[in-house]
């Protein structure tokens, strides 16, 4: 989400306008997606909240499960955007400047609605968790091992990980399973994976080899590459077990 | 939906016990025609002919919202068809493990906590399909092959008021009754058409 619309770009950068929100989230509604994630990614290098009108306007069209990410900095933010018709809240370069947000979310509106983002970027130094990545003039490194953070958010009450890696993002080449492995062996609540899915097989292979609850793209569903009930066919006759 | 609505001609009240998924509930509603209040008055919740009690968060912040308005009270002594969302199911038990807390009392076992491991994350997210144990007007047109979904840490056992149930890791009472109180862990305003069939068939209890 930038400015109410739809984007989506590549390893973080070059956003091009991809649709109208509503129209997409009814169409992904349609297709059989499980859940939507929204994230607004000019809300944190911006320094404000997401806007509020569009999320209960998604609340009223979604009888789905759907995810409000974007400059959430307190749990009046978060309210506002539960109260709305959010069932998730994902957080996260405001919890890396802040890491008490977490516990604060979690105490006031249980595990269950605490999403933490981290986008992991493949160093010489190993994983590390970047910040405000909306904007590819202020992404930069939190100086935070990505390991070592998935392991504090969990003891601070998130109840999800979602882990973009960063270098995959956007490219197709496939989810990075060697990460998803590492932080899976952690991370003993839900996993999604994000970032880098091109194929039918990128999807199965993050299930069967890196065992994450669920799996989150967007290019391919919004380019058209991939349509939402062939992948789920597919992974259904590939012995995984996905709603129809 | 207006809080000034007046509540007889209402057909659902939706009770406020502080949970923030008040909204998907009313949304939901509306995508079946139904017209809904949300109220934390006695009187208004007393006067409706269907009540639905939701609820997101912690059981003791929940309990204290109800104990505080008397609605702990007058909920046992409904005896139009009442429904119970997810910790609002979980509110109908005698007490829940998380913050050791004293609930409804309407159904009486207890609910407990789901323990994490490496092949059961918690909380508990996901669509699940229902294992149906016994016949109920709340679940007619839904069959085996139907998904919900669930987002819970914390599970009530299968016992006799279970109708239905779903596994994450070990079986856990996915859909309850005891004569007008019924419960879905499952959140029927989430759950795509599955669960919008499970509001209608609310509304038509």
């Amino acid at each position: 989400m930038r400015d109410g619309q739809v984007v989506k770009g590549v390893r973080f950068r070059e956003h091009r306008v991809v649709g109208d929100i509503l129209e997409l989230a009814a169409r992904y509604r349609d297709q059989g997606a499980d859940e939507l994630v929204f994230y607004d990614i000019t809300a944190s290098p911006e320094g404000r909240s997401v806007d509020r009108d569009w999320v209960s306007r998604v609340a009223r069209v979604l009888d789905i499960p759907f995810c409000v990410a974007g400059g959430i900095r307190s749990v009046a933010d978060a309210e506002r955007v539960l109260q709305a018709g959010a069932e998730k809240i994902s957080v996260n370069s405001p919890a890396l400047a802040d890491p008490e947000l977490i516990d604060r979310l979690s105490e006031r509106f249980g595990a269950q609605c605490v999403v933490v983002g981290i986008d992991s970027q493949t160093t010489d130094d190993g994983y590390r968790v970047y910040q405000l990545t909306g904007d590819p003039s202020r992404a930069c490194d939190s100086r935070r091992d990505t390991l070592a953070w998935v392991q504090e958010v969990q003891q601070r009450g998130a109840g999800e990980i979602v882990l973009n890696c960063m270098a995959s993002d956007g490219t197709r080449h496939g989810y990075d399973i060697a990460q998803l492995q590492r932080v899976r062996a952690l991370c003993r609540v839900p996993l999604v994976a994000s970032g880098g899915a091109g194929t039918i097989e990128h999807f199965e292979r993050a299930f069967r080899e890196a065992q994450v609850d669920a799996t989150l793209a967007a290019s391919v569903f919004h380019s058209g590459a991939i349509a939402i009930p062939a992948l789920k066919r597919e992974l259904r006759a590939h012995g995984i077990e996905v709603r129809p | 939906m207006s809080l000034e609505r007046d509540p007889q001609r209402v057909d659902v009240a939706i009770i406020d016990s502080g949970g923030a998924n008040l909204a998907s509930l009313q949304y939901a509603l509306d995508r079946l025609g139904a017209r809904s209040i949300v109220s934390d008055q006695p009187a208004v919740i007393a006067a409706a002919p269907r009540v639905l009690l939701p609820g997101v968060g912690a059981a003791g912040d929940a309990m204290r919202r109800l104990r505080g308005t008397g609605l702990d009270r007058l909920i046992p002594q409904l005896r139009v068809p009442l429904l119970g969302v997810c910790l609002g199911m979980q509110l109908l038990y005698r007490h829940s493990a998380e913050g050791d807390t004293a609930c409804l009392g309407i159904l009486g076992a207890r609910v407990g906590r789901l323990d994490a491991s490496p092949a059961r994350p918690v909380p508990h997210m996901g669509w699940n399909t229902l294992e149906l144990l016994g016949e109920d007007p709340l679940l007619r047109g839904i069959g085996a092959g139907d998904y919900f979904y669930f987002v819970h840490g914390y599970a009530a056992p299968v016992d006799a008021c279970t109708l239905a149930a779903t596994r994450h890791g070990e079986p856990l009472a996915a859909v309850v009754r005891r004569d007008n109180f019924r419960g879905v862990q499952f959140h029927p305003e989430r759950s795509a058409a599955a669960g919008a069939r499970i509001l209608r068939n609310f509304l038509d209890l």
